[in-house]
């Protein structure tokens, strides 16, 4: 028992550490600033708080040492220098250090615990006149003013019948709406003729939005600026704030205009108003959806708000969530097994148990893997320590700047990402990014920027390296390849292709070994690093302008969809993500071998038959099939017997006898219990070309 | 300006020296026509009307550039069948708004 509170109280004091890091990476940017002093001051203040109530003592006492110092500048009794916040890191390195070490009997460490505070002492005085025992509680956090204040609209967009013919697409309006803030739409359609009298060039609908946003009612205004004299257009403010008043039915028809007050009073009394007035044929069915989308719409910003308050987040080890998500896999399993038993036994009573089951499966599939999803903010924001050491060291000024902190993708996919990242953020600081003076007699500004970024792109995410040093020396990487016997001297290859040299293992072209980079190790473990999510890598580059690095990464790794094929009595999946197109190939159209090309629309790609790379027995069909996948080695086929279909594939891992069969990625378990390997398209591809 | 805005916005365009000359290269198919309404031989009202008498441009987005002091010019425009306007002068990222919010 007291074991899993230590435990808890390591991880806790973890993140409290990343908190001050981050705080104290911002105050040294703003030195003046009352609120990044008060974080410090919290954070230090819970490290030390929890650290005596869970018998860390020897973290108590240093991290009191710290609030104190902090106390004190928070106080104005002692100002804030460079040389603090640097102790003040040093510190916090020393506490994550003492986490592991809890007993603190480790002489060394006590030894670095002295230094550090006799350091502080000197920067940081205790002033005469400051209060002796300073262990006061940290002030509350400044909550509402950061957050933006937000006002509920209904809005109606009315548009004349003849709206489409000054080119007019209602639909861009209505998204641009959408994207100001949350939005619930609804389209009547009351006013849509017989198709006899059905005059295609002429629009029947008019729409009635709910809308939650920072923006005003101008911005609102503004979407439907161009077609004020063809529609309709009312825009009316319902609530204020985070958390709109709920109402009643009734209350919002009278309101909206709908329906008199006198009618209202003598039907709500009774339940289910929505009904009752409808039946009464006071207002329509459609405007009471309306309304009713109002009042949900409502309710959800409620929710929201009211959860946002409780902060009611929950700590759950990360083997209850694999467990869990193990137990969903082997549910969609045995889902297809029913799905295709159900099909096959022509009872319908089964068959629309089986419906309902893989509803709930789908719905409880999501659900599981997107508890595992966490913002990649968190991970971007440990490089700013990274970037700010390295810098520090190789001489240089450099700023880290996020983009899409909030993307969110499977907490295993991150963990293995912090690795390639390092070597790209080192890569883009050793090798990128030029020294101050050289910036500078460029025309640069002094400091250079390193930029990551991260957004979704379909069941991807993108993330993105940048930086705006020097580029990469084409000229530079061919030699080297040259020199290193990995290209002939008279290879012709684009940009892309020189880039990728890079990725070779052993690869570097910086004239000399630093602390930093140079060794050769780098590319070509992102590379490794990438192969393991599944991700591709693109390298572009301009002379002088800086590099950018993008990985193309799966959101998630441990079920895929995927594409079923057989060949022969085998089965096989294909990630779908990867898949381009299908198509069907005649038998003795296309010349045996290893190295075929065959044309895909227009364009002439390289294909592999699995009968022949997994040498199944047997004669294929007279008509193939063929799935075009987009793979990191460019486009490329691959010749099947069949297609049968889409699934969701729950990725099992295959024993220590198949580690060297490269081209599989697991398997999975199929409806009828039969096994299919999951196929890697980018090592299949590798092996055609090689 | 517009055409370099534009490009660098990821569209492809056409650049026409008048009313006529646009009209004429209208052979290729646009998704998008942005027009002065001051222009030689042909000005962008005509140029508007003689757009949306042709079929297969009935529901082609149009822009209109305009100026301040022009509101009669701007109603004339609209009567013709434009889609939208920007009031010059305008800022780039006015303009690739405006494009975005017609085009999508």
């Amino acid at each position: 028992m007291k074991d899993n509170h230590r435990e808890a109280y390591i991880e806790e004091a973890s993140e409290l550490l990343c908190e001050l890091e981050a705080a104290l990476l911002a105050l040294e940017k703003d030195p003046g600033n009352q609120d990044l002093i008060g974080r410090v001051f919290r954070a230090l203040h819970t490290v030390k708080g929890s650290g005596a109530m869970f018998g860390f003592d020897t973290i108590a006492s240093f991290a009191h040492a710290l609030e104190t110092a902090f106390d004190n500048i928070r106080a104005g009794h002692v100002r804030i220098t460079a040389e603090l916040i640097g102790i003040t890191l040093d510190a916090r390195d020393h506490i994550q250090e003492l986490l592991r070490a809890p007993d603190g009997t480790n002489g060394e460490l006590k030894r670095v615990s002295e230094q550090i505070l006799n350091r502080l002492r000197r920067a940081a005085p205790i002033p005469a006149n400051a209060p002796p025992q300073p262990c006061v509680e940290p002030a509350p956090p400044a909550t509402s003013s950061s957050r933006q204040e937000t006002r509920t609209y209904r809005i109606r967009f009315d548009p004349q019948p003849g709206i489409f013919l000054n080119g007019t697409n209602p639909i861009l309006l209505l998204q641009e709406l959408a994207q100001l803030g949350d939005c619930s739409l609804i389209a009547h359609m009351d006013r849509i003729p017989r198709l006899s009298e059905f005059q295609p060039d002429q629009c029947y609908t008019h729409w009635d939005a709910v809308l939650t946003t920072p923006a005003d009612e101008n911005a609102i205004r503004d979407v439907f600026i161009f077609v004020e004299d063809r529609a309709r257009i009312a825009v009316q403010q319902i609530a204020d704030g985070a958390a709109p008043e709920r109402r009643r039915l009734g209350e919002i028809l009278v309101d909206r205009g709908e329906l008199s007050s006198e009618s209202a009073e003598k039907c709500l009394q009774k339940p289910l108003a929505g009904q009752i007035l409808v039946e009464a044929s006071l207002v329509t069915q459609d405007r009471v959806d309306t309304a009713l989308l109002e009042q949900h719409h409502v309710d959800a910003i409620r929710e929201r708000s009211v959860k946002a308050d409780a902060a009611s987040t929950l700590r759950v080890p990360a083997a209850k969530l694999d467990a869990l998500v193990n137990v969903v896999g082997e549910l969609v399993t045995v889902q297809a097994r029913l799905s295709s038993y159900a099909l096959a036994s022509n009872d319908t009573e089964i068959g629309f148990i089986a419906e309902e089951i893989e509803r709930l499966t789908e719905h409880l599939r999501e659900s599981a893997m997107s508890i595992r999803m966490l913002p990649i903010g968190d991970t971007f924001s440990r490089f700013r320590r990274l970037v700010r050491d390295l810098s520090a060291e190789l001489g240089k000024e450099a700023e880290l700047v996020t983009e899409g902190n909030e993307t969110e993708l499977d907490k295993t996919v991150i963990e293995q990402l912090r690795d390639p990242l390092v070597h790209l953020i080192r890569n883009a600081l050793d090798h990128g990014i030029e020294t101050p003076q050289h910036r500078a007699a460029l025309g640069k500004p002094p400091a250079g920027k390193v930029r990551l970024s991260a957004r979704h792109s379909g069941a991807f995410v993108v993330i993105e390296v940048g930086d705006d040093g020097a580029g990469m020396n084409r000229d530079a990487i061919r030699a080297r390849a040259v020199e290193r016997g990995i290209i002939p001297r008279d290879a012709v290859l684009g940009d892309q292709e020189i880039f990728a040299l890079t990725l070779a293992p052993g690869f570097s072209t910086a004239p000399e070994v630093t602390a930093v980079s140079g060794r050769g190790v780098g590319m070509d473990v992102v590379q490794r690093g990438l192969d393991a999510l599944r991700g591709t890598l693109k390298i572009a580059s301009t002379p002088g302008q800086g590099t950018a690095i993008t990985l193309k990464i799966p959101l998630t790794l441990a079920i895929i969809e995927g594409l079923l094929v057989d060949v022969g009595d085998r089965s096989f999946v294909l990630p779908l993500a990867n898949i381009s197109g299908c198509m069907e190939m005649e038998s003795g159209r296309q010349a045996e071998g290893r190295n075929s090309l065959m044309e895909v629309r227009g364009a002439l790609v390289p294909y592999l038959r699995l009968r022949e790379r997994f040498a199944i027995p047997g004669e294929p069909p007279p008509i193939q099939q063929v799935i075009v996948a987009e793979t990191s080695q460019g486009k490329h086929a691959f010749v099947v017997d069949r297609i049968l279909g889409n699934l969701h594939a729950v990725i099992k891992k295959l024993g220590q006898l198949y580690r060297h069969v490269e081209e599989v990625s697991g398997a999975t378990i199929l409806g009828d219990g039969t096994i299919a390997l999951v196929l890697d398209v980018d090592k299949l591809a590798r092996r055609v070309l090689r | 300006m517009v055409g370099f805005t534009l490009r660098s916005g990821g569209y492809e365009v056409i650049e026409a020296f008048d009313g006529a000359d646009a009209l004429k290269r209208l052979a290729a198919p646009v998704h998008m026509v942005l027009t002065d309404l001051n222009m030689p031989n042909m000005d962008g009202i005509q140029l508007i009307q003689a757009i949306r008498a042709l079929p297969q441009y009935r529901y082609l987005p149009i822009v209109m550039l305009t100026t301040e002091s022009h509101e009669g010019r701007k109603q004339a425009g609209k009567a013709a069948g434009a889609t939208g306007w920007i009031v010059k002068p305008f800022r780039p990222e006015q303009l690739l708004g405006v494009v975005k919010k017609v085009l999508g």
